[in-house]
């Protein structure tokens, strides 16, 4: 008997299965997938295409398989929720009653400073349930309160993202570079972590010279080294001054020269020689500037914690969405 | 039907071709693209360990593009995909239909030309990753101008296979003609599909990583998977000598991997909607039925028969179908959430990859190689010291680049998961695994390059046998063209 055909057109019917589920169905539900809105702000469409430079940086970003050491995808564990109060109202005395009906942990003194200070967080950390319950309690005497919702997991904590990748993030990349592994930390916000541009063609000239302990290789190739003209080129870096020294957002903050907003401290004199970053490095760092995945959508809601007079000042640049009240 | 099934058909019934001679008809295509296959293997190798090299000075050899590490890494794994598992694989499967159909290999200058046809593809598409064409998509950077030359190149071969065994004399199907006739029909498919939708009518956003994920699943379990099986199952009965264990056990195995295994690729961490990593989850759940099936299978048969063991290719079968178990445990462990958050990004993937593609495919490809080239050449390989230098560096290199990288990986994502340690401190055990790994890529290209003088001189050893004989009988007078 030849059962060489049943076998054969039954496995294969087996295997095209995945060929429905994996492709052909995630295409319907992806693929075809239009801009999403903003939810805080819906008249913005989301993802916007990137500017004509940064999607030649991605081009590099690719042909130099970046990829194969950055991923660009965070990930989100879950999500709690911070009540706090907005507004005092009228009654005092009858919020402050409230805020300990909300949060019992407090004494009455600490709830009437907590209500002194305001605005401030009464409960942080619930579920949504409570949180929503807690805002209704707290509305007494005209008194407002909002919930924040707060976004949880080790990418977030390390500062890669204010909440988690998802599938429209990637819309207008072509090709999408999600990586795999993280022998260099995940690039899905580098352009929000750190937005300043010198800090790149330094980081790329000569990883070891802006963060210590680096693995990155260098990417001299991507600079060229050419004879200065009467005036210094613009992004013009000098491998032999001083070791430049930036702040956390990448902003440089021992320029020595006076029009180094525009370029580096630079040792050359006219006539002698100056590195200057190529075409493909200027792309490249616009693609990386170009990486912010911070506008709160339905799949991703955001939303920023209300200003603490108590809190320290952050440096790392937060979307500023307040989530509406529920 | 009794549940112990026949060993794989040895051809010597009468109306069959004599085994003697199925063998001479396979020669020469098998024996090109094994010789590509073990030459490609060097060069995987070598790319590898000066990737590798970059961890230890990353400013090693970074003044070129081309030898940025970002490039080598792609080009050493798809060097070892593409030039030494596909060929290794085709190169048992023509054979291996030949020999299991009762018939000599039809059409074997059709897979001769497609050995050489994929090894131009093979070429141009390499040359294209360190250049900078690559598609960006992992296991499918092959830049498009050389992807339709692969295609081309399996076909032909592919078509010679097919052809034989339609013609085969040995109508009853024996378990590794069902994996290899499936498998040989599923990479074009899967191959053409995931090339057509990432380089030529690119599909937007995500999807193209979909597809990625979606293919290097299939080509992993139902390809690899399923020709390593194919080796594994027809040499295991083969060199004890006895019957499999049990047919339905095989069966079983291949029905639930071909039901399942195509779903299988999508990481957890996926930023795609929660239905697409669960999916996959459950799959691969499902496979690891199958590859306990496998597993029982082979020990079964071992332990049924007085096996002749430290038999040199029989040890190279069992270790590969323990990787083949260890890396669906991997895999499975991989597919779970929990264990994703810690081991997704980590070099815990590689690790498994590795596993799979050189522990597993690779080995069963080895015992093949070491049980067919005596056979296909008429004599033993010259040299059994090589052998047992290339078995050993293998085996070894192997275990500790697994090791290295699994356990670095797992530590390496469990700092990850400390946001209060600094990013820095994550890599220090992934730079150990990879300083580790280093050591590994050093023996495997140590068994390899003995592999391939083995090979090279085995082949100069037949050259200079035939020679005679080729030159006399082209000097005799009949053989002389006459002009009419």
């Amino acid at each position: 008997m030849n059962r060489g055909p049943i076998i054969f057109l039954g496995a294969f019917s087996a295997m095209a299965l995945s060929w429905v589920g994996l492709i052909v169905q995630p295409q319907l539900q992806l693929g075809l997938a239009p801009q999403t809105t903003n939810t805080i702000n819906p008249v913005e469409l989301y993802p916007q295409a990137r500017s004509g430079l940064a999607q030649q940086g991605l081009q590099v970003y690719r042909s130099l398989g970046c990829a194969t050491c950055h991923s660009q995808q965070v990930r989100q564990d879950g999500t709690v929720f911070d009540v706090a109060l907005t507004s005092l109202g009228t009654n005092t005395a009858e919020l402050v009653q409230a805020v300990q009906k909300v949060n019992p942990a407090l004494s009455p003194a600490e709830a009437g400073k907590l209500v002194d200070m305001t605005p401030q967080n009464v409960l942080a950390g619930v579920d949504k349930t409570t949180a929503d319950a807690a805002v209704t309690n707290l509305s007494v005497g005209g008194a407002k309160a909002a919930v924040h919702l707060v976004a949880l997991g080790p990418d977030l904590a390390r500062g890669w993202g204010n909440g988690r990748s998802v599938a429209a993030d990637y819309l207008f990349d072509q090709p999408s570079q999600l990586g795999a592994q993280r022998i260099g930390p995940d690039l899905a916000n580098v352009g929000l972590r750190l937005p300043g541009r010198t800090w790149h063609f330094h980081h790329l000239d000569d990883p070891t010279a802006v963060v210590a302990k680096s693995v990155m290789p260098p990417y001299r190739f991507l600079f060229e080294k050419r004879k200065r003209g009467p005036q210094p080129s613009p992004d013009a870096l000098a491998r032999d001054g001083p070791t430049p020294q930036f702040d956390v957002g990448g902003t440089r903050t021992n320029w020595t020269s006076p029009d180094a907003l525009q370029f580096d401290a630079l040792a050359a004199a006219p006539g002698g020689d100056e590195v200057v970053p190529t075409d493909d490095a200027r792309a490249l760092v616009a693609y990386l500037l170009s990486l912010r995945a911070d506008v709160p959508l339905f799949e991703r809601p955001l939303s920023v914690a209300p200003p603490m007079p108590t809190a320290p000042a952050t440096t790392a640049p937060t979307a500023a969405f307040p989530l509406p009240k529920p | 039907m009794s549940v112990i099934c026949p060993p794989a058909p040895e051809p010597n019934a009468a109306g069959l071709v004599a085994p003697a001679e199925i063998d001479r008809s396979c020669r020469w295509p098998v024996l090109l693209l094994f010789l590509l296959a073990v030459s490609w293997l060097l060069i995987a190798s070598g790319l590898a360990l000066v990737a590798s090299l970059k961890f230890h000075a990353p400013r090693l050899l970074a003044d070129s593009a081309w030898l940025t590490y970002g490039r080598l890494q792609p080009a050493a794994a798809n060097a070892l995909l593409y030039g030494f598992a596909v060929p290794a694989g085709l190169g048992l499967a023509l054979w291996l239909s030949a020999r299991m159909g009762g018939v000599p290999l039809r059409f074997p200058g059709l897979a001769f030309g497609g050995a050489l046809v994929w090894n131009v593809g093979l070429k141009l598409g390499l040359l294209g990753i360190l250049l900078g064409d690559s598609t960006g998509f992992e296991w499918l950077e092959m830049p498009r101008y050389a992807a339709p030359i692969l295609f081309a190149g399996y076909a032909l071969i592919g078509v010679s296979a097919l052809m034989t065994f339609m013609d085969r004399r040995e109508r009853r199907l024996y378990v590794s003609q069902w994996f290899l006739l499936v498998a040989l029909f599923w990479f074009p498919w899967i191959f053409s599909t995931a090339h057509l939708l990432v380089s030529f009518a690119p599909l937007r956003g995500v999807m193209p990583a979909v597809v990625a994920w979606w293919y290097a699943g299939n080509l992993t379990v139902l390809w690899l998977g399923f020709i390593g099986l194919a080796a594994v199952f027809y040499l295991l009965p083969k060199l004890l000598g006895g019957p499999l264990f049990s047919r339905y056990h095989a069966l079983f195995a291949f029905w639930v991997l071909a039901l399942f295994g195509g779903w299988t690729g999508i990481p957890q961490s996926a930023p795609l909607p929660a239905w697409m990593p669960a999916v996959s989850t459950i799959a691969n759940l499902f496979v690891l039925v199958a590859v306990v099936a496998v597993v029982l299978n082979v020990r079964r048969t071992l332990t049924a028969l007085p096996a002749p063991r430290g038999r040199f290719p029989l040890s190279l079968v069992i270790f590969s179908t323990a990787a083949y178990g260890i890396a669906n445990l991997f895999s499975a462990a991989a597919a779970i959430p929990s264990v994703a958050a810690i081991t997704d990004f980590t070099l815990f993937t590689p690790a498994r990859t590795q596993l799979y593609v050189y522990g597993f495919f690779g080995l069963a490809m080895f015992a093949g190689m070491y049980h067919l080239l005596p056979r296909l050449l008429g004599f033993s390989l010259p040299s059994a010291r090589l052998i047992k230098l290339h078995a050993g560096c293998v085996v070894t290199g192997l275990t500790l680049s697994v090791a290295a990288l699994a356990l670095g990986g797992v530590l390496q994502g469990r700092a990850l998961n400390h946001p209060e340690s600094a990013f820095l401190d994550s890599l220090r055990p992934a730079l150990m695994a990879l300083r580790l790994s280093t050591l590994g890529d050093a023996l495997l290209l140590v068994g390899h390059t003995a592999l391939f003088l083995n090979l090279v001189g085995a082949l100069v050893g037949w050259c200079r046998a035939v020679w005679p004989t080729v030159w006399a009988a082209a000097l005799r007078p009949e053989g002389r063209e006459v002009a009419r």
